[in-house]
This record gives structure tokens, sequence and C-alpha cells, in this order.
């Protein structure tokens, strides 16, 4: 049962190592890659979000301090625009983890609906400091050092450090479901007085998650500045990519492993290719719109979760067995 | 005999109201202690002074020589003070296990957690073993959201025994439990008593308090009014006034 469930990720994995050899048109890999960045933050916010119930709809502030990371050090160190500039990806996740302690520091002592506004207060905060302070550049942003790599394979680096970034925060997000800590995540979400009483050190724990959680979107963000060359504020610190983020896990199912990577899978190859389609930049937003109301109205675990459970039922009406869910209460003594 | 846990005067006010007013009480080792009192008298604030939920105004809390009384709740629990809430709280989305295996850790620094896994098969069988202790080891896989409320009880008095705490406070074990059940729980904290846990209970059954406990306090508007076995206890008019409303604080219109 478990080779054979690797078996589907391998597979899965293949598949996207062979869409850039398959599908050579630039314009479908630059789809692959934003794609990919969106999977790699999603599962990556899944991972503190989805788990202890702390939903953080600032983690733009991870991804553009990433992406600021990228820009001042390969302008500062007068870096050249060749592949070397892929070693500033991990650097900008590990000063998003850093910058992730404070900021955890000051909004993880609040719970619920307070610690969403806290966050999305920071975030402006972080978005203000990036228009007003002048070492960032102002509104006009920063310029990267241009990579003269030919146009028929210029995507195709990014694409595999990108597909390297949706692995390793999959891992990581696996890693921590299966581990102690990953579980003591899942008490706080239930009842964190609960886990509090019984010896979980909650607020170390929510801390670890959220600095650990911010490290994919930080090389998310360092890796996005790198491929456009050239990054705004209000782009790399964008309220939209807060809430779509969030959203795209909710879609696939929030704190399910598969759910998030599901949803920004989808989700984003949508919106990309409606953009391509139709050169509309915003009709996404209505089809969106659209798609959340009926997931929320119909599904509002997610379609992962509504899937497992559509086939676990249908699995048990074939079986004849009755199945163990909400409706059934087996072996109640009082 | 020594005194596991000792509270010496402690005081605790809620804005206006004062919760505790100087309250002391000490439990011997290795005995089940009662606490009872009228609603409202603070028996659950006190509870939550020892367990670290709340910081007392002024007084200590001592435990095994100790002084706990500026502890967190992490903290309390780790020396080996356990216990139960008055309205049960399980962690709801997880499995039965997976509640008992959240507290296995007692002695576990928190970064180990991220670089083991959930669990050794060491941990399930000790779980496993308190599950089928309190009687709903076959329940083990289920999430813990569909249990009923009985089974809730007794899964959250299983999970605080997993890390084999030495005292334990139950806050009102045999609140909203049918016959059957309370003498389950009564039958099993004498067990467990048997093996050396030492026990403090809040409850309102008196029944309850009076079978299975050694000594009884009785708590009146935040201080201890009166200390002593069950049997002295009952015969104490003071605890009668306490609970019927005594002659003083009534205001009854009837000439006599």
């Amino acid at each position: 049962m478990s080779r054979f469930k690797h078996g589907w990720w391998l597979l899965a994995l293949a598949i996207f190592i062979a869409y850039p050899l398959v599908e050579t048109n630039p314009a479908y890999t630059t789809i692959g890659i934003f794609t990919l960045i969106f999977m790699a933050c999603a599962t990556s916010w899944n991972m503190f979000s989805g788990y202890s119930g702390y939903v953080n709809l600032g983690s733009a502030v991870f991804y553009g301090s990433g992406a600021y990371t990228m820009a001042l050090f390969a302008n500062h160190l007068h870096m050249a625009g060749n592949g070397d500039l892929f070693w500033l990806v991990p650097l900008g996740g590990v000063v998003a983890s850093i910058i992730a302690i404070p900021v955890g520091l000051v909004a993880l002592r609040v719970r619920r609906h307070t610690f969403v506004v806290i966050t999305i207060a920071i975030f402006f905060v972080f978005q203000l400091s990036a228009i007003n302070f002048s070492f960032t550049g102002g509104t006009s942003g920063m310029q990267l050092p241009f990579i003269p790599w030919f146009i028929t394979n210029y995507n195709v680096p990014f694409y595999y450090v990108a597909l390297g970034i949706v692995v390793f925060a999959a891992l990581l997000s696996a890693v921590v479901r299966r581990s102690r800590f990953g579980l003591q995540l899942l008490a706080i979400r239930d009842d964190e007085d609960r886990a509090a009483g019984l010896g979980v050190r909650v607020f170390a724990v929510k801390l670890t998650g959220f600095a650990l959680s911010a490290f994919a979107v930080g090389m998310g963000g360092a890796l996005y500045a790198m491929f456009i060359g050239q990054i705004y504020p209000q782009f790399v610190f964008d309220p939209i990519f807060d809430i779509s983020i969030a959203l795209m896990a909710i879609f696939g199912g929030l704190g399910t492993f598969i759910g998030p990577l599901l949803g920004a899978l989808v989700l984003e190859s949508t919106q990309q290719l409606l953009t391509l389609k139709y050169s509309n930049g915003s009709l996404y937003l209505i089809i969106f719109g659209g798609v959340f109301l009926i997931v929320i109205l119909f599904m509002p675990q997610g379609v992962v979760v509504a899937i497992r459970d559509a086939w676990a039922r249908r699995a048990a009406r074939r079986d004849g067995r009755v199945t163990v869910g909400a409706t059934v209460n087996p072996g109640a003594t009082s | 005999m020594t005194n596991l846990l000792k509270v010496e005067g402690v005081t605790r006010a809620f804005g206006g109201l004062q919760a505790l007013s100087g309250c002391s009480l000490s439990v011997e080792k290795g005995s089940i202690a009662g606490l009872i009192g009228p609603n409202g008298s603070g028996k659950t604030t006190l509870f939550n002074v020892i367990t670290g939920y709340v910081k007392p105004d002024a007084g200590t809390v001592t435990f095994d020589g100790r002084d706990i009384t500026s502890a967190r709740p992490s903290q309390v629990f780790t020396l080996g003070v356990g216990r139960t809430f008055q309205i049960t709280r399980i962690f709801a989305r997880i499995t039965v296990l997976e509640n008992m295996l959240v507290a296995s850790q007692r002695q576990e620094g928190w970064l180990r957690g991220l670089t083991r896994s959930k669990s050794s098969t060491q941990e399930v069988a000790a779980a496993m073993e308190w599950l089928d202790f309190v009687g709903i080891a076959r329940l083990a896989s289920l999430q813990a959201g569909a249990l009923s409320f009985g089974q809730r009880k007794l899964l959250e008095l299983a999970y605080v025994l997993v890390a084999d705490p030495d005292v334990i406070l139950l806050d009102e074990p045999a609140g909203g439990v049918n016959l059957t059940l309370i003498n389950e729980i009564a039958e099993k904290i004498r067990s467990l008593n048997k093996e050396g846990k030492t026990f403090l209970i809040v409850e309102h059954n008196m029944e309850f308090v009076m079978q299975i406990c050694d000594a009884v306090t009785v708590m009146h508007q935040g201080v201890d009014l009166v200390s002593g076995t069950p049997e002295e206890i009952r015969n104490n008019p003071d605890v009668l006034d306490a609970y019927l409303g005594g002659p003083d604080d009534d205001d009854v219109d009837v000439a006599s």
C-alpha cells in the first residue's frame, strides 16, 4: 500500500521533470515556473497555518523579503548575470526565516481572528517600508543583473530550481506531519491551552513552525526576483499573494498534505493560462471568486477531503459495510 | 506522610471579583484529597493557579518542595502535575491514539520533537495499555471528535496518565456521566491510588467524594473553610451553612 502510494508520487515527479523537455514554448514553461513557485509557497504555508490553525494572511512578508534579499545581495556583491545567482535563493529562505522570528514573537501572542488581523497589519508595515526606504529603491523597485541566456532555454534552469523548492517544501511538510512536532501543531490547532497542560511548549512550537514555513516562501520570492529581473514593492509585497496562497491551500484542503499542492497546481496554472489566452489580467479574479463560493458551500474542507470521503463511501457501499463517520457513533457508553 | 502539594495563602481577583482570598490547601503524598464547595467558591480557579493557567496575586504553590507559583502550564505538567478540565477537553480532529501521544514526552526538549517520529513502538504500546485500562482501546484509531461525552472523560483521564504524573488533579470527574461510569471512574482512581498516585478531586457528587477521598477540604467564598476526613466534614455545621446558607446571610422574612 505504502509502496504503491510512493509510486504515484514518483510518477508525478517524473511528469514534472519531463514537462520542459516536452513543452519547449517559453510561454508555457513560464506558466510552469509560476505554478511551481505557488505550489511551494502554498505547501509551506500549509505546513504552519494548515497544521496549527493559525491562518497567516501576511505570507507575502516572506516572499518579498526573499525577493529583496536576492536583489540587494546581487547588486551589492556586484554579481554577474549568470547561474551563480541561484546561490542567493536559499539565502532568501534564510533571511525570510530570520524575519519570521520577530514577526512571530509579535503575532503569535494572539489567536484566531486577531492573529489574522495582526499578520495583515505586519504585511502592510513591510510593504510601506519597501516603498519608503531608500535602500530598497522605493517605488521604482530594484533591477537585477541581466542574465544573457538564449530565449529558448532561458526558462529551463529556473523551472528545475522551482521544482527543487517544491520538493523541499513537500518533504518538509511530510516530515513535520509525521513528527512529534507536527502532532503538537495539530494539538495546538484543536486546543492550545489543553496542549500546554500536557507539557507542549506551545509558544516555542508555534514560533519554530512559523519560521520553518517562511523558508520555502522566501526561496520562492528570491527565485521570482531572479526570474523576472526587476522587482517592485507592490508586486513582491502583494496582498493578492497573501490571499492566493491561503485560498489555494483551503481550496485543496487545509491541513492536508496533498491539498495545497493540488490547489496551487490547478488555480495558478488556470490563472496563468487565462491571462495568456485572453490577455485579461483580472478575469481570473472573477472565476476564482465563483470557484471559491462553490468549494466553500459544497466542499468546506477542500476538494481533497471531499473526494477522499466520497471515495470511502463508495468503497463502503460496494463492500456492503457501514462507514465510520460523523453520522455513526460506534460503541457509545453513555 | 509528607505534603506533596501545598498551597499557601493564595489570592486572586478578576476585576472586582475576589475569586480566591487567602486559600490554603495541602495534599499528602499517596492520598486521595477532595475539594468541595458551592458553585463559585473558587475551586476551579484554585486548580488553574496550581497548574499555572492563572497567576495568583499573592501566595505560593509548592510541589514536592519546589516553588511552582510562577511556572507555566507546560512546566507544571513536566514536573509531574497532571490535570483534567471541568468541561472535557480533547483534541477533536486527531485520532484517539494521537491524543495519547501528545502527552507522552514529558521530559523531552521541544526541538527533539522535530527530528523524531510521532511515536516509538514503545510509546504506542504504553498508550494502548492506558487506553485499555480505561476501557476505550478499541476506539484508538477513531477521530477523537467522534467519541461520546463519557468516552471523552475516559480519554482525558488516560492521556494525563500516559506521562506518569505524580499528582493528578481531576475537575469534576463524575460530572454529567451516568452511574455505571461514575463507579467505573471511582474504581480506576482507587486502583491508581494503590499504585502510589496522588489525587486532588473537585466534585459536586457528595457520595462520590465521601466514598473515595481520604481527606476533604471545603471551600467557601475563596477561602478554605475546613479540612478533615469525610466523616468530620459530614458532621461539620459550618459546611452545612456554606452549602445551604447559614442563619447570618439569610434574610428570611418569616417571623419566628
